[in-house]
């Protein structure tokens, strides 16, 4: 037993719970259906565009290149160009190739010490691989669910599903993306739970998107292939959501106000939590700078500008005491030949 | 000059991925604008609702029909039985063309108003098109 798991799974339980009484035994279908929904997208992306522009706010000054490869350096030496660029186009590449591939994962090492004391250090890609299998799943369900969105529903999603239910398994037919992301959300989450080390470092913060995804992905794929809530109500909801004509059809089960108020939370929940390493990963000033540390100098703008008196011009105040005083100078007093001479006699002679 | 809080660093860059976030985040909002789209209604035929009931009451056609018809599929092709005997004791010939569109022969007003409108493409239509009548 672990408090951070718990509390998460508790949560979790509770929000269902709310949703589900709240529908089902009290009729608040007007509030889970549509206000909390309504809501919940208002927090996402004003919440989104505030911490965005709150990391843009805060300056980066300096390079921090932890990077993978040689920098620029003499040509005899070569560039490891996308592990270490030093142009804008090559950090575009390593950007792309970071958000579509999480090379940055990829490289995700363990420590062991093997039978007969030798440290062993090998590749663990099993995070990296459920992460790609997690993310890919899940962007592909979010896409998918366009269908209860758009009317006309788009072509391209159709190709689409067309693509995720290929293996045609039964009837309605099997979507692989929601059983990926439900497999991938549970060994996510085992990951953290079995492995003590992980365990150690997990708060509830890490559990619960964790948790809530699985209710989601649960809920979801519970209405599809097993309670068969009505899809054609659930589409005139979801319509009305996005057309500004909010309705609630009748009898579409409680189930899917569960649902639909999952996935409200984890949309207002988004913008405060690890979450927004979807915003972030652009703003990561390890990925997104290029590696010109000895190419250019990088001046800190937000130096306060202190009031210096330099030596020189010390010097320049006080350079004629100095000589006078026979106190060395660097810059000799102007030369003074014939003509201030001339002046001074001529002042004399007045 | 201290830190001023107020200055965005790479604005142009940031509120051009802002201008993208809010585009991609607002799709089915703008998607939709000024389009309208009721909820499909089904047509019955004159001969479907003369026969009042289907196989099984509208509640479980509604929710189950692309089981139902799977179960057929599985039971005529595997077992050569056709005979299905709903919960009142009713025998009907197990078959999509000569049972199911007998009566609802109006697959434009009827299927595809409901499978069209969910993004449902069944592949009942790759075999069976424009109500052949099958010959046994």
């Amino acid at each position: 037993m672990n408090r951070h798991y718990m509390f998460s799974l508790i949560a979790v339980l509770l929000l269902f719970l709310i949703a589900y009484v709240g529908v089902a035994a009290v009729g608040l279908e007007v509030l889970f259906g549509i206000i909390i929904p309504y809501a919940a997208i208002v927090v996402f992306t004003v919440g989104f565009i505030y911490r965005i522009v709150g990391w843009a706010r805060s300056p980066v000054p300096f390079r921090i290149p932890t990077t993978c490869g040689q920098q620029k350096s003499l040509p005899i030496f070569k560039q490891a160009k996308i592990d270490n660029p030093s142009t804008k186009g090559n950090v575009v590449i390593r950007m792309i190739l970071e958000i579509v591939l999480f090379r940055s994962l990829f490289r995700n090492t363990k420590v062991k010490v093997k039978e007969g004391g030798k440290l062993f250090y090998g590749y663990e890609l099993w995070l990296w691989l459920f992460a790609l299998a997690f993310h890919y799943a899940f962007a592909t369900v979010l896409v998918r669910h366009l269908r209860f969105f758009t009317e006309p529903v788009p072509q391209w999603l159709q190709l689409l599903e067309n693509v995720d239910s290929f293996m045609q398994i039964g009837l309605p037919g099997v979507f692989l993306s929601g059983v990926v992301l439900l497999a991938a959300v549970t060994l996510l989450f085992l990951r953290r739970v079995l492995l003590p080390q992980i365990r150690y470092i997990s708060l509830a913060n890490d559990y619960f998107p964790l948790v809530l995804i699985f209710g989601i992905a649960f809920t979801g794929i519970l209405m599809r292939y097993f309670i068969k809530v009505d899809v054609v109500g659930a589409k005139e909801l979801a319509y009305g959501l996005v057309s500004f004509h909010p309705t609630i059809p009748e009898g579409i089960g409680a189930v899917f106000y569960v649902h639909v108020f999952f996935v409200s939370v984890l949309l207002a929940y988004f913008p405060f939590s690890k979450l927004m390493h979807l915003g972030g990963i652009f703003m990561s000033p390890t990925r997104n700078l290029p590696t010109n540390t000895r190419e250019v100098r990088h001046v800190n703008p937000w130096s306060y500008p202190v009031k210096v008196h330099t030596y020189e011009e010390y010097e320049d105040e006080f350079r004629e005491k100095m000589v006078e005083a026979e106190l060395p100078v660097d810059k000799e007093l102007p030369p003074e030949p014939e003509e201030p001479e001339a002046d001074e006699t001529s002042e004399e002679k007045e | 000059m201290p830190t001023n809080n107020k200055r965005m660093y790479d604005k142009g860059m940031v509120l051009a991925g802002l201008v993208i976030f809010v585009v991609v985040v607002t799709f089915p909002f703008w998607y939709n604008l000024g389009k309208a789209a009721p909820p499909p209604e089904p047509v019955l035929t004159e001969k479907a609702k003369a026969a009042e009931k289907c196989v099984e009451s509208t509640e479980f056609m509604k929710a189950e029909h692309m089981q139902l018809l799977d179960v057929w599929r599985d039971t005529v092709v595997r077992d050569a039985k056709r005979a299905y005997i709903n919960p009142e004791g009713k025998t009907y010939m197990m078959s999509l063309s000569n049972t199911c569109l007998d009566c609802h022969d109006n697959k434009a007003d009827f299927c595809d108003k409901c499978h069209n409108y969910a993004s449902v493409r069944p592949y009942c239509w790759d075999c069976h098109i424009d109500n052949p009548k099958e010959t046994e």
